[in-house]
């Protein structure tokens, strides 16, 4: 009897294991699809790179000193001192170089992030309760999606009292979040069908229970989809603020920060080093977390699978 | 149909409403007034002489009473006065808006005799090398921010080669009227034309890729297979007449994507539109003129949106049932 019993549970470990491996985490399946697509591959090594150099570096620079203003060497082409000359104020380029793309990224995922939260919850809420409350939440996105928002954002940035970096940032998720709370809405609104929240229901789970910890799970992968594709979006919109000046402060550079400066005629045309760098390394950027992007919305789809 | 038309005009009249409200608060949160502006530096007014202005103008009536005026005014084309230009800001806008709607109407002409023809290509032909061309040029084109493009364009194309001027909307020298005149336009038009238009084919392709290939292998175009009717007529008269349709309806968030656009476009090509307009004039804190052009621009997307509504709505009686 005991080894039956004993036979019968080594049976079942064995059957979870192969389920295990048959039904592998979302991460490894991000994972195998990357490696199967070249494209992706190399863009996901390559933003590997440029983060940890744009993330490691700035602890052997010396921020006070890269951002002190030498009026001696203004405008200096590149040489061994500085690798990608200096700027309008004799600043050296390489290192405003990495600290801007450390800036521009971090504050991407602070925006990524942010418009995350406020998109899951006006989508959650909407797709849970469906009926009137959805209705009355799709109308007021349907409006908002249409505004200008680039106009509203730089307004926001102008009228704001003691503007920061957090400001900044919390003006810029303020509208990016719309998208994402219409996309979970109408997954949010199929899953509120399903048996589960049905019996959840029955059982008398609270609202917010079943939301945050059933409905979401379900949603999650659609969740980082979502997400890294924005990514690339809201750096360029930060670098594109910056660039137009109604961005970063100053004193907080950005990759736009230093592609403003193409703004002078002379800048842009003679001046490469100051500002083509930071627009290339912009380029690869986005299309580096793109293409990882498209491999993760691919991964979180079985249909669309290369692997 | 007109039942459907009056329900959707109706739909607009609360976001504009909304619209007003919400740029109108933005409008008092903006620091300074009318009076500040217009009497700036001037040592022949105290603030107390300012305070009987303003109490004359209604500036210190309850917000209700201060937005219908602006309302009201805003509705006979009084948009207030620019105390930078110290002009009326309709006539300030009138210059520049044909400027803009000029650039805007050929980037969105451009858009679309890039993307229609590159999406059917792409669906006809999946999987061939041109399609897989045109696949890594929208992803390309949906990755790269716009004021990095026009940059490197105007790098490029004016700097390096020379082949465009470096900015402006017309040579400066060229008299009005003349060939030369407008030869000069079209080559100011060119790059910020281009700089917009070769990255907005984003979701008109995308759309007409995968509409095409849906279609492809639906029941009625086999049927037109079966009975013989060339390939090439297949997709003219059969695929293209149900695709190309809806794209109408994507207008709304092109007039959007357009407005964001020519902010960029304007600064970098130094081309005098409303965009350019609206970045001066927050940098010099004109609010009046930065009110208005917030107002006129959401207005626009409104009306931009509803009209697409209406076109796909009689293009696809479907929708006309919600």
């Amino acid at each position: 009897m005991k080894e039956l019993e004993q036979q019968l549970l080594e049976e079942k470990r064995e059957l979870m294991a192969r389920e295990k491996k048959n039904n592998p985490s979302f991460l490894k399946v991000v994972w195998r699809e990357i490696k199967s697509d070249k494209v992706a591959f190399i863009s996901f090594i390559l933003l590997i790179i440029i983060l940890m150099t744009a993330y490691i570096s700035p602890l052997f620079i010396d921020e006070a000193s890269v951002k002190r203003v030498d009026p001696f060497n203004i405008y200096n082409s590149p040489s061994a001192d500085n690798w990608l000359g200096t700027d309008d104020g004799g600043r050296d380029v390489f290192g405003q170089l990495m600290l801007g793309a450390r800036n521009s990224f971090t504050i991407g995922i602070a925006v990524t992030l942010l418009a995350a939260i406020y998109g899951l919850t006006v989508g959650l809420i909407a797709g849970y309760y469906g009926g009137i409350v959805d209705n009355i939440i799709m109308r007021i996105i349907d409006f908002l999606m249409v505004l200008p928002s680039l106009m509203f954002i730089i307004v926001f940035v102008v009228i704001v009292p003691n503007y920061s970096v957090a400001s900044f940032i919390f003006i810029m998720s303020l509208f990016s979040w719309f998208g994402k709370a219409r996309l979970i809405r109408s997954k949010g609104l199929a899953e509120r069908e399903l048996d589960y929240i049905n019996a959840s229901k029955t059982l008398g789970t609270p609202d917010w229970k079943i939301m945050l910890f059933e409905m979401f799970p379900n949603l999650s992968s659609l969740v980082i989809v979502n997400m890294t594709l924005t990514l690339a979006g809201n750096i360029g919109l930060e670098t594109g603020l910056t660039f137009l000046g109604f961005g970063l402060p100053t004193g907080t550079p950005s990759l736009g920060t230093l592609i403003a400066l193409a703004k002078n005629p002379d800048v842009i045309s003679t001046k490469w080093w100051v500002w083509l760098p930071a627009a290339l390394l912009i380029l690869v950027m986005m299309l580096s977390i793109n293409y990882v992007g498209q491999a993760v919305k691919r991964a979180s789809d079985a249909r669309q699978r290369l692997a | 149909m007109i039942q459907f038309i009056l329900r959707r005009s109706l739909v607009m009249i609360p976001q504009l409403i909304l619209l007003s409200i919400i740029v109108f608060f933005l409008a008092s949160a903006m620091p300074g007034d009318a009076v500040t502006g217009a009497f700036q530096n001037n040592p022949n007014v105290s603030p107390e002489q300012e305070e009987k202005i303003r109490e004359k103008f209604g500036l210190n009536d309850p917000w209700y009473q201060q937005y219908g005026r602006w309302v009201s005014k805003a509705l006979q084309g009084d948009l207030g006065m620019s105390y930078t230009h110290k002009q009326p800001v309709t006539v300030l806008l009138k210059d520049r808006l044909s400027n803009t709607l000029l650039l805007a109407g050929v980037t969105l002409l451009v858009t679309y005799l890039i993307a229609i023809p590159l999406g059917i290509i792409a669906g006809r032909w999946q999987d061939s090398w041109a399609d897989k061309l045109i696949v890594t040029y929208n992803y390309v084109s949906f990755a790269t921010p716009m004021f990095v493009f026009a940059l490197l364009m105007l790098f490029v194309f004016s700097f390096q080669l020379g082949w465009f001027p470096i900015g402006g909307s017309v040579d400066i020298r060229a008299e009005g009227g003349t060939f030369d005149y407008y030869i000069s336009k079209v080559k100011h038009l060119v790059l910020p034309v281009l700089s917009g238009a070769l990255l907005m084919t984003y979701s008109t392709i995308q759309y007409l890729r995968n509409d095409i290939i849906d279609t492809k292998f639906k029941d009625f175009v086999k049927t037109a297979r079966a009975k013989g009717v060339p390939e090439n007529h297949v997709y003219t008269r059969h695929i293209l007449r149900n695709s190309l349709l809806p794209i109408a309806s994507f207008l709304g968030y092109e007039i959007t994507g357009l407005i964001g656009g020519s902010i960029f476009i304007e600064t970098i090509f130094s081309y005098p539109g409303l965009g350019q307009l609206f970045l001066n004039s927050i940098m010099l804190r004109d609010f009046q003129v930065v009110t208005a052009l917030v107002m006129i621009s959401g207005a626009a997307v409104i009306v931009g949106t509803m009209l697409s509504d209406i076109i796909l709505s009689i293009v696809d009686p479907r929708i006309r049932i919600d």
